[in-house]
C-alpha cells in the first residue's frame, strides 16, 4: 500500500505539488491523470526516490521514503519496477541482458540457471520469446516498452510504476500493453500506478483514479464516476471534445446512462411519449474496462425544460441543463 | 650525406614510420589512461552529473583548458626538465613520448567527458530507479554505453597525434614527420617528401576506416 498525505515539492520556488493526499491499495491498477504541468509525473518520481519531496508524508508498506536514508530507500526500490516514455533501454544489451541489467544492480549472477529461467520466463510473458537476442533498435516502440516492462518485474516487485507508459506509442499497440499491464496485475498481483494523460489508458484498466490539476488532487474515485458526469470544470475541459458546437439557440440538455440504462431506448421513448420532437446534438459512449458508460446532448425548445425534466427524474435517469 | 639508393630510402623510411607508430602508441595508451580519470571526474561533477559539484568541475575543467591552450611547440619546450625526471633524458623517441602525451592528456580528458556525458539521461535515470548505486551506473551505464563514442574520440587522438608526433622530432624524436622535414625539405628530396606524405595519408586513412568498422560494429 502507498499512502501519501499531505505531499509537497517545489523546483526554484515553483510548488509543483501543493499538497497531494491519496492512497493506493494492494493489488489495483491505480491511475494518476491529468494536463501536462500537473505534477504527475514528479508525484510518481518522489514514490520511488528519484525526486526528493519536501514535506509531507509518502510511506510504501509502512517505510518512508527518504533519499537521505539511501540503504533503505535501495530496498523500496527494488521492490517497485519502474518503466518509462521513452523506454530507456541499453543500446548496447540486447534483449536478454537489458532484462538482466536489475539483477547485476544486486548482484546476482544473470547467468545462473534460475536467472536464466527467470529472464527468460519474463521474455516470454511479454511476448518477445524470438527476440531474445535482439538490440533495441531492431525493435518497434511496442516492443521496446515490453522489454521495459519485462526489465522491471525482474527483481520481483511488488509495485509497477508507469510513467506515460504508451504516450510515445499509437492506439493499436498502446491497447497491447495495457493488456499486457493487466494480465500482469491479475497473474502476478502486482500494483500498478499510472501516470498519464491518456483516456483511454485510464478508461481500459484502471479501478481507481486521481485526477490532478496545478499540483493539488481535484478528485479521486472510479474513473466511470469522475468522467462520465463530471462536476469539476477542469475535468469537463480535459473531456471536452466537440461539446463547443452545440447550438447556441434553445437549452442543451446532457443525460448520462450508466449501466443498464445505457441500454434502454429512453430517448425515443420520450419523444413518443412527450410528442415532442428533440435534435441529438452530440453523443458518446465510453468503455470503461468492461461497461459501457454514454452520454448524449439534446437540444430542445426552453418551454420543454420542466416536462423533459420530470420525464427524465421518473425514468431515474441522470441529467443537467448545459450553460 | 651521399647519394642514397632506393633501399636505403626504404629502410629510412621504415625505421622512421616505427619510430612514428612507437611514438603515438604509447602516447594514445598514456593519456587514455591518465585522461580517463579526469574525464569520469568530470563527467561526475557536472551539473546533470551524478554528484554534481561545481567547485570541482570548474576548477578542473580550469586546469585542462589551460594545458589545451598551450602550443604543443611551446609545452615541447616546457616539458624538458619533467622529460628528464621521467625518462632520464630530454632528446629522442622515447623522450618525445612524454610531451605527446601530455598534451594529449587534456584533448582526450575533454572528448572522452564529452562521450561519457552524451549518455542517455533517461537510461541513467532507469537504472537509478533499480537501485543501482553511482559507481554501478557509472560502469553499467556511462562507460558501456558510450564504448562506441569513446573509441571515436580515441581514433581522433591516434590521428592528431600522428600530427603532433612529426613535431616531436625537433627534439630527436624521429619519426616520419622528421624524415619529411630533414631529408624532404631541408635537402631539397622531392622523393622523399613526398613518400613520407603518401605514407601518412595512407596511414591516417587506415586508422580512420579501422575506427569506423568498430564504432559500426560496437553500437
Amino acid at each position: 500500500m502507498i499512502e501519501i498525505r499531505e505531499l509537497k515539492k517545489s523546483f526554484q520556488g515553483l510548488e509543483v505539488l501543493k499538497g497531494i493526499s491519496l492512497s493506493i491499495q494492494d493489488g489495483e491498477i491505480y491511475g494518476i491523470i491529468g494536463q501536462s504541468g500537473a505534477g504527475k509525473s514528479t508525484l510518481l518520481r518522489c514514490v520511488n526516490g528519484l525526486e526528493a519531496y519536501d514535506s509531507g508524508d509518502l510511506i510504501v508498506d509502512g517505510v518512508r521514503v527518504d533519499v537521505r536514508e539511501k540503504a533503505s530507500l535501495r530496498e523500496l526500490q527494488k521492490r517497485m519496477g519502474m518503466i518509462f516514455q521513452s523506454f530507456n533501454l541499453l543500446e548496447r544489451l540486447d534483449v536478454y541482458q537489458n532484462v538482466a541489467l536489475p539483477l547485476k544492480f544486486w548482484g546476482i549472477n544473470p547467468r545462473s540457471p534460475e536467472s536464466r529461467r527467470k529472464i527468460e520466463d519474463l521474455i516470454r510473458l511479454v511476448g518477445l520469446e524470438d527476440k531474445i537476442h535482439a538490440r533495441p533498435r531492431e525493435l518497434s516502440g511496442g516492443q521496446k516498452q515490453r522489454v521495459a516492462i519485462a526489465r522491471a518485474l525482474v527483481l520481483d516487485p511488488q509495485f509497477l510504476l508507469c510513467d506515460e507508459a504508451t504516450s510515445a506509442l499509437d492506439p493499436e499497440i498502446t491497447k497491447g500493453i495495457l493488456a499486457l499491464l493487466q494480465k500482469i496485475n491479475r497473474e502476478l498481483g502486482i500494483t500498478i500506478v499510472v501516470v498519464t494523460h491518456q483516456m483511454e489508458v485510464v478508461k481500459q484498466i484502471c479501478n481507481r483514479i486521481a485526477f490532478l490539476s496545478n499540483g493539488k488532487v481535484l478528485s479521486e474515485g472510479k474513473p466511470e464516476e469522475l468522467f462520465v458526469m463530471p462536476t469539476q470544470e477542469e475535468i469537463r475541459q480535459f473531456l471536452r471534445d466537440g461539446s463547443s458546437l452545440l447550438p447556441k439557440s434553445g437549452v442543451n440538455v446532457q443525460l448520462y446512462f450508466f449501466d443498464e440504462t445505457s441500454e434502454e431506448p429512453i430517448v425515443t421513448e420520450m419523444a413518443r411519449r412527450l410528442g415532442k420532437n428533440f435534435n441529438i446534438v452530440w453523443a458518446k459512449l465510453e468503455d470503461f474496462r468492461e461497461n459501457v458508460y454514454g452520454s448524449l446532448v439534446l437540444n430542445i425548445q426552453e418551454a420543454d425544460v420542466q416536462e423533459v425534466g420530470a420525464f427524465l427524474d421518473q425514468n431515474h435517469i441522470h441529467w443537467e441543463v448545459l450553460p | 650525406m651521399g647519394i642514397l639508393t632506393t633501399s636505403s630510402m626504404t629502410s629510412v623510411i621504415l625505421n622512421a614510420f616505427q619510430q612514428t607508430l612507437y611514438m603515438v602508441f604509447w602516447s594514445t595508451l598514456l593519456s587514455v589512461i591518465i585522461g580517463l580519470i579526469p574525464a569520469v571526474i568530470l563527467t561526475l561533477t557536472a551539473p546533470d552529473g551524478l554528484r554534481p559539484c561545481r567547485p570541482v568541475y570548474e576548477t578542473l575543467g580550469f586546469i585542462i583548458n589551460v594545458f589545451r591552450s598551450f602550443p604543443f611547440i611551446i609545452l615541447l619546450v616546457l616539458v624538458i626538465p619533467f622529460t628528464r625526471l621521467m625518462v632520464g633524458k630530454a632528446i629522442g623517441t622515447t623522450a618525445s613520448i612524454v610531451p605527446l602525451t601530455l598534451s594529449a592528456i587534456p584533448f582526450i580528458a575533454r572528448i572522452m567527458e564529452n562521450a561519457l556525458r552524451e549518455t542517455n539521461p533517461g537510461v541513467i535515470e532507469a537504472a537509478k530507479s533499480f537501485g543501482a548505486t553511482n559507481f554501478q551506473i557509472l560502469v553499467h551505464v556511462y562507460l558501456k554505453e558510450s564504448v562506441p563514442r569513446l573509441l571515436n574520440g580515441i581514433i581522433l587522438l591516434i590521428i592528431s597525434l600522428v600530427g603532433y608526433s612529426a613535431m616531436a622530432g625537433t627534439v630527436g624524436g624521429g619519426g616520419i614527420g622528421d624524415i619529411a622535414i630533414r631529408f624532404g625539405y631541408q635537402q631539397y628530396k622531392t622523393d622523399y617528401l613526398v613518400v613520407c606524405s603518401v605514407i601518412l595519408i595512407v596511414f591516417v586513412q587506415v586508422i580512420q576506416m579501422i575506427g569506423n568498422h568498430l564504432y559500426k560494429r560496437l553500437s
